[in-house]
């Protein structure tokens, strides 16, 4: 699947592809349930002839405070692993899309009581018509939401309520 | 590099960062490391200046926003442009070896390139919200644009940074319309408010050689060329929510060299007096 692709570019050599899993254990602080691979900001893990693992990951928001978190637990956690020179660095391009958000990925979150992103990212373009999609509560699954605000806990996420079991939940945006 | 001093738990308490600034954006390009030139370099921190000041303007609502909503909303909106800053101001720096943190805790009010717009305090909540329309339907035309640069960083922090400008504005749009369509009082403050930033628009979309240059070699968009599509922008807020665009004085402007009002000397002051206070000191 091409988005999958894109979304996981996983390296092919062996070596690679062993710190490449090792750096994919790595969870989002705020989000402890995702992985940075389920995220899709783990893009690029590469040896070089030195034997230095180098990693590239991507933000999610510019201003994301978890990314300094991440990018020193991939750090130790490659560290630990035994490689001993090892480089963490940030790619702003292709930019983060929540498109890339894996599929297990979405079900931890929905497990978790956030609600996953309803819709790809292109809806979102700009137009004299924004579509808007109906957000499912994750606690019982109605559709009879309300966005409370825009801006939840995180730049990621929205906070809404549900009109049939009554409980907020967060909503994680489409970006 | 080594990392023999990491501990264990890097976030049990407070240490310094483990890994340098500078190795952390590289841009477009993983291993880039891209240097910026002495013209994109001005450029850049012309806009990473409008960002870092707005964002620390929006940092002065939390906790005296009408709403807790609105505290967690602005202070958000307020992350995202510190680091749409952040990018801008390191790449900036890269032209002669300054720091991110250096260019924004010790430069002085004559060096700051920022825009008017960007310094005004914040007033009322309408008059915030007014500047944040302005300031919004003006960067996204402004990202837009900027995607498509040759340069690869600026182009590639523009592609980044235009998808959360879009909630930026839609939000100021959102209030705009809530705020004129209210009650008498509060649709008099947003016409007020409305009335009281317009001046600072004009400064967005002037020319001069800096960006004349780069128009030239495809690295960024005249800023005049943005005018269509912001015009656009609010001219349909401003339908909808049944106000009329405000017309008047335009202020004089110079921020982008260095001339500014005398709001910015007191947002710096604020700022920058913690570095300064403990200079090399990191948290």
């Amino acid at each position: 699947m091409q988005l999958e692709a894109s979304a996981r570019p996983v390296p092919l050599a062996t070596d690679a592809r062993r710190a490449w899993d090792i750096a994919a254990t790595v969870t989002d602080p705020e989000i402890p349930v995702l992985t940075i691979e389920d995220l899709g900001v783990l893009r690029d893990v590469t040896i070089d002839t030195a034997g230095a693992v180098h990693v590239t990951l991507t933000p999610t928001y510019s201003g994301c405070p978890a990314m300094d978190a991440m990018r020193d637990d991939v750090l130790i956690a490659l560290t630990h692993a035994g490689y001993a020179e090892v480089s963490v660095e940030m790619a702003l391009s292709p930019a983060w899309t929540t498109d890339w958000l894996s599929d297990t990925g979405k079900e931890k979150l929905r497990t978790y009581g956030i609600q996953a992103p309803s819709g790809h990212a292109p809806a979102r373009d700009a137009g004299p018509i924004r579509l808007k999609m109906a957000v499912k509560c994750p606690r019982c699954d109605s559709l009879d939401t309300r966005e409370i605000a825009r801006f939840g806990s995180t730049s990621c996420k929205a906070l809404y309520e549900c009109r049939t079991c009554l409980e907020p939940f967060d909503y994680f945006k489409v970006l | 590099m080594s990392h023999a001093d990491l501990e264990d738990d890097v976030h049990g308490d407070v240490t310094v960062d483990a890994l340098d600034l500078a190795e952390e954006y590289t841009g477009a390009a993983a291993g880039a490391g891209a240097q910026a030139s002495a013209d994109v370099s001005a450029y850049a921190m012309r806009l990473g200046d409008d960002a870092l000041v707005l964002a620390q303007r929006l940092g002065m609502w939390i906790t005296r926003a009408p709403e807790l909503e609105e505290d967690i909303a602005l202070g958000n909106i307020g992350l995202d442009l510190i680091g749409h800053a952040r990018s801008l101001l390191h790449y900036a720096g890269t032209f002669d070896g300054r720091s991110e943190d250096d260019l924004a805790y010790w430069r002085d009010e004559p060096e700051w390139r920022n825009a008017w717009l960007f310094e005004q305090p914040n007033g009322d909540f309408a008059l915030t919200i007014a500047r944040q329309l302005v300031a919004s339907a003006y960067l996204v035309e402004l990202y837009r644009a900027l995607a498509d640069s040759n340069d690869a960083t600026l182009a590639a922090i523009a592609e980044k940074a235009q998808k959360e400008v879009d909630y930026h504005l839609d939000h100021a749009v959102q209030w705009v319309l809530r705020l004129a369509g209210g009650t008498e009082y509060s649709r008099g403050r947003m016409i007020v408010g409305l009335a009281d930033t317009w001046p600072y628009a004009d400064e967005l979309f002037r020319d001069d050689p800096l960006v004349e240059r780069l128009a030239a070699q495809g690295d960024a968009p005249l800023p005049s060329t943005l005018v269509p599509g912001f015009d656009r922008t609010v001219d349909a807020v401003l339908a909808e929510a049944g106000l009329d665009r405000p017309t008047g004085f335009v202020a004089a402007g110079g921020g982008r060299e260095g001339r500014h009002t005398e709001h910015l000397g007191p947002l710096l002051a604020e700022m920058q007096v913690l570095a300064r206070q403990h200079p090399g000191a990191s948290w």
